[in-house]
């Protein structure tokens, strides 16, 4: 089955019906950390407004990427219109992800107000708060909810009044619901339409409307949800995108109800989506403003930003054949996601690849699961490495986002890494557990506040260097999964920093190259080597696997050389089988990648590689 | 061993007789343990299959009965198959004997029926070792078989040891070694443990030989039987001057041969096909007259030339100098007539040089 949602049935109330004047729109997000329940509201929401039929339902109807559906999250911003007691809402689904938080800030851009759907069990998480703050600072309006009342664990009074001390919003102004009995849900959507103003906005004014959404569509090219704050957008306009500076015609105007729906023309406070015949998500990406190419707005609207990749490794194919596979399918990725950064890199262990760069480690882990799924590719992933600023001895300076290209250490002067803010909330029980965490991950502290006798935030200056490998599942793991954490970036760091080489049989092998803090040099080299030495199968020869930094060696281990092989008998009824046996020996020799004389097998890299994150 | 007439290409015929007592904790060969009332049957229809291959057969200058454990079958059954097949003047033809179960008797039954060769399966001289292998026998059945073939005047006797068990010290293995030789036969037969899926030794990785601990065993081995007299003519298989096993040469010669019984493969002219596994079907395919044949595979020259090199490299002959790559030269020693040969450390690693070997470059004739 495709991912496409089956044709629901529209209704006369449903707010298809083209324009309505802005005085009966309300725009809203909503804010809620993974499993509080946001899925389960926006279904209860399109069924309670009639924009989906109960019989055409589909658990989670707004999340249809198959990924997010496994996951649980949403990585691409939807919206859908519905209509309720003579109003219009349209409600703008957010991603729920740190990785994604430029995305956040652009769809709550699309709003007035926001609801912050917390677990009545469980009460706000980080990522939740952070986004409430995005939301605050924006000045929107903040409609408080308690999910999940009808559980046995619901605390409802006890999380009102933390969200009261958190946010400085009164716990009576705070609703409790059952998204899944639908318990509630009324009374929300009418205190939606009490509390969120409605949009202002001029129709009369030269045109400004948000991208904050762009998907790729093979047959009708880039779709972008838009939400107009001034002018009118229609059917047939000659539109100017203000930032990537293209001149485009709007193909298709309209509204989803979920189902898109052309209209002739949105207005001021209304929320659809655009078609106009553009190849490339980077032509429209998220924060871009579309103006009339005749009479164009004097300004772009605030807040654009282009994506930075914070996280990069190595993509190559297992198989060599596959590369120009692979270069395709990074082409097609992102024309759908303008935020993924490629450059074709050469590595002597493993081959032609690229090297790439993420908004952050999730994003990473869906890109690459999206190109081996989608695109039936066999992939290895170099281990996660940050952008680090190199000052060389000539005082120039340098980004290098790949170890290999660190200059020698005789020409560097002085290498910073990216840091973050980071915060991150936890059951009190757990505060040391954390502290030991971040300590260890070379984090200083620089906040602490109890949310309530049982909750603490603590806040850290933290490496994103040592975020990206296995810190959130160190977190969870730590605090029996109930930490959460979120972060903002916090510029460089000078640090004492080093590249740890590994040698194999005397070669560097590129591919496991990592530039670690001088403390961090020694553990990595040695978890490194001992890995290798028990991945590699024994040559014909001693095969000596170190690690170094310079010249100077800091662990080895050795492969001893291969004594023996199968003794096997070989009378009359072995001999095909023999036969066979050598043939497979002679093709595994093939799968193996050749670092100077040593044979590793692909898997050994895999293996590797992945342990190491 | 008698001589055989030079002019007599060799050709052999195995016999397989797929019944043992008991299942060795290694094995992974077609027996069986619970159809001894199979056994006269199958024999006969051994019987039937000989017959109607002998006709048009070249002369056999080799009969092998193996298994499973030949010798649980009578004497008799044995006979009835041999009187079928042509025999060439001084043939070699050996019976695979469970020390278990030998006795004077049949050792006499089977010279009179023209039996010259007697291969036991001793497989160690430490009852611990012993135990740890599943087997039932202990050393002093050993003796007494071997005391049994002896007094029956066949001559020649092969003793199969295996080494390489964790419960085996390198003590052990030499104790088993010593033991044997005392027993002075002209053959051994000495192959390392390996593991085979499915059965109770493949199954327990605590069972599994060390590689090391191997290599260390072959190389003493390898010295205590030279410094006997023996000499390595196989991988696995050492022998006193002219007392090489013909039958088992033909299999690293790529002779041809004829199998008779389930599970037993047969050779000619690069076809190689193998009946099949159960005596079941065996006996009633033969019953109708249908062919046993459940399977075969055809090589091409080039393939049967790399065959053939493969085959020989593990074998003291050793192949033409110009089929082993520079790489693994460390791991071979000149074998004369501008052939190479494997070292002692080669012969562990035969894997390696084998998936190397490359056919020599055509030389006129």
């Amino acid at each position: 089955m495709p991912n496409v949602p089956p044709e629901p049935d529209i209704r006369q109330d449903s707010g298809a019906s083209g324009s309505s004047g802005p005085g009966s729109i309300r725009n809203f997000s909503i804010i809620a950390h993974i499993d509080h329940g946001k899925s389960t509201l926006s279904d209860r929401i399109l069924e309670l407004t009639g924009a989906v039929e109960e019989r055409s339902m589909r658990a989670q109807y707004l999340d249809s990427m198959d990924l997010e559906r496994e996951r649980g999250i949403t990585i691409k911003a939807q919206n859908v219109r519905v209509g309720w007691r003579g109003h219009t809402l349209h409600l703008i689904d957010t991603p729920g992800h740190v990785d994604f938080g430029y995305e956040v800030s652009r769809s709550l851009a699309a709003c007035e107000g926001v609801v912050l759907l917390v677990d009545a069990a469980q009460g706000i998480e980080a990522q939740t708060l952070a986004n409430c703050y995005l939301a605050l600072e924006a000045d929107l309006a903040i409609v408080p909810v308690l999910n999940k009342i009808d559980l046995p664990a619901a605390d409802p009074d006890l999380y009102a009044s933390e969200i009261e001390r958190v946010l400085g919003i009164d716990a009576g102004e705070v609703l409790a619901i059952s998204a899944k009995t639908g318990d509630g849900v009324e009374t929300l959507l009418d205190t939606i339409v009490e509390r969120i103003p409605p949009p202002s906005g001029d129709p009369n004014d030269p045109l400004q409307a948000l991208i904050f959404d762009s998907h790729f569509d093979q047959y009708r090219g880039v779709i972008s949800s838009v939400r107009v704050m001034n002018g009118r957008l229609g059917t047939g306009d000659r539109l100017r995108f203000m930032h990537a500076g293209g001149v485009h015609l709007a193909e298709e105007v309209g509204v989803r109800v979920p189902a898109a729906t052309p209209a002739d023309e949105l207005g001021p406070g209304e929320v659809g989506y655009l078609i106009a015949g553009i190849k490339d998500v980077a032509e429209a990406r998220s924060g871009e403003t579309v103006t009339s190419a005749a009479a164009p707005a004097d300004a772009p609207l605030d807040g654009y930003d282009d994506p930075k990749p914070m996280v990069f490794c190595g993509l190559y194919p297992v198989d060599g054949d596959e590369y120009p596979e692979l270069r395709d399918a990074l082409a097609k990725l992102r024309l759908n996601d303008a935020s993924v950064s490629f450059e074709p890199e050469t590595s002597g262990a493993l081959g032609f690849g690229f090297r790439c760069g993420f908004l952050g480690l999730l994003h990473m882990e869906i890109v690459r699961e999206r190109l081996e799924r989608e695109f039936d590719l066999s992939l290895i992933a170099t281990a996660p490495s940050v952008a680090y600023r190199v000052r060389t001895s000539e005082g120039d300076d340098v980004e290098v986002d790949n170890p290999s290209d660190l200059p020698p250490a005789a020409q560097v002067d002085e290498i910073s890494e990216p840091m973050l803010n980071v915060s991150i909330l936890t059951p009190s029980a757990y505060t040391g557990a954390v502290m030991d965490l971040c300590q260890s991950r070379r984090g200083s502290m620089s906040q602490m506040d109890y949310l309530s006798p049982e909750r603490v935030e603590l806040r850290y200056e933290l490496p994103l260097a040592e975020v990206v490998t296995d810190f959130f599942d160190q977190l969870k793991s730590r605090t029996q999964g109930y930490a959460s954490l979120d972060y903002d970036h916090a510029g460089y760091r000078a640090e004492r920093l080093v590249r740890v080489d590994i040698l194999l049989n005397s070669e560097p092998v590129d591919a496991f190259s990592a530039i670690c803090h001088r403390d961090g040099a020694y553990p990595y080299g040695k978890a490194i080597t001992a890995k290798l030495a028990e991945l590699i199968p024994r040559q014909l020869f001693d095969v000596p696997i170190q690690a170094a930094i310079g010249g100077r060696i800091i662990a080895r281990e050795t492969v001893k050389a291969k004594r023996k092989d199968v003794l096997s008998k070989c009378y009359g009824g072995d001999i095909t089988r023999k036969r066979k046996l050598l043939e497979r020996q002679k093709e595994g020799k093939k799968r193996m990648k050749a670092i100077g004389r040593v044979e590793v097998p692909n898997e050994a890299f895999v293996s590797a590689l992945r342990l190491d994150q | 061993m008698t001589d055989i007439d030079c002019e007599t290409p060799p050709f052999g015929v195995y016999v397989h007789v797929p019944f043992c007592t008991h299942r060795c904790d290694y094995c992974a060969f077609a027996t069986w343990t619970d159809r001894s009332h199979l056994i006269a049957d199958y024999m006969s229809c051994c019987r039937d299959q000989a017959r109607a291959l002998a006709r048009g057969m070249a002369p056999v200058t080799s009969v092998f009965f193996g298994g499973g454990t030949p010798n649980l079958a009578a004497p008799s059954m044995l006979a009835e198959v041999i009187a079928e097949l042509p025999l060439a003047p001084g043939a070699e033809v050996t019976v695979e004997c469970n020390p278990d179960l030998v006795t004077g008797a049949a050792m006499r039954a089977y010279r009179d029926m023209g039996v010259n060769r007697i291969s036991l399966g001793v497989q160690s001289m430490a009852p611990h070792v012993l135990a740890a292998l599943g087997r039932q026998h202990d050393p002093a059945m050993v003796e007494a078989s071997v005391y049994a073939v002896r007094s029956s005047g066949i001559d020649s006797l092969n003793l199969d040891l295996i080494f390489g068990s964790p419960a085996e010290s390198v003590a052990d293995c030499e104790h088993s070694l010593r033991a044997a030789l005392a027993l002075e036969p002209d053959h051994m037969s000495v192959y390392g443990l390996t593991p085979e899926p499915g059965t109770p030794v493949g199954d327990d990785p605590a069972r599994h030989p060390d590689d090391d601990d191997m290599a260390d065993k072959y190389v003493l081995i390898d010295e205590m039987l030279e410094r006997a007299g023996f000499e390595m003519y196989e991988i696995s298989n050492w022998a006193r001057p002219g007392a090489q096993c013909r039958h088992n040469l033909l299999y690293w010669q790529q002779g041809s041969y004829a199998g008779i019984g389930c599970a037993a493969h047969s050779h000619r002219d690069g076809r190689r096909f193998w009946s099949v596994r159960t005596p079941e079907r065996y006996v009633s395919a033969i019953r109708a007259g249908r062919t046993v044949e459940a399977g075969s595979e055809s090589l091409d020259d080039d393939e049967r030339r790399l065959e053939a090199l493969q085959l020989a490299l593990r074998t003291s002959a050793g192949v033409p100098a110009g089929a082993v790559p520079d790489d693994v030269a460390d791991l071979v020693m000149p074998a004369g007539d501008g052939r190479l040969r494997l070292t002692v450390r080669g012969r562990l690693l035969a894997n390696e040089v084998a998936i190397r070997l490359q056919h020599p470059p055509q030389t006129p004739a």
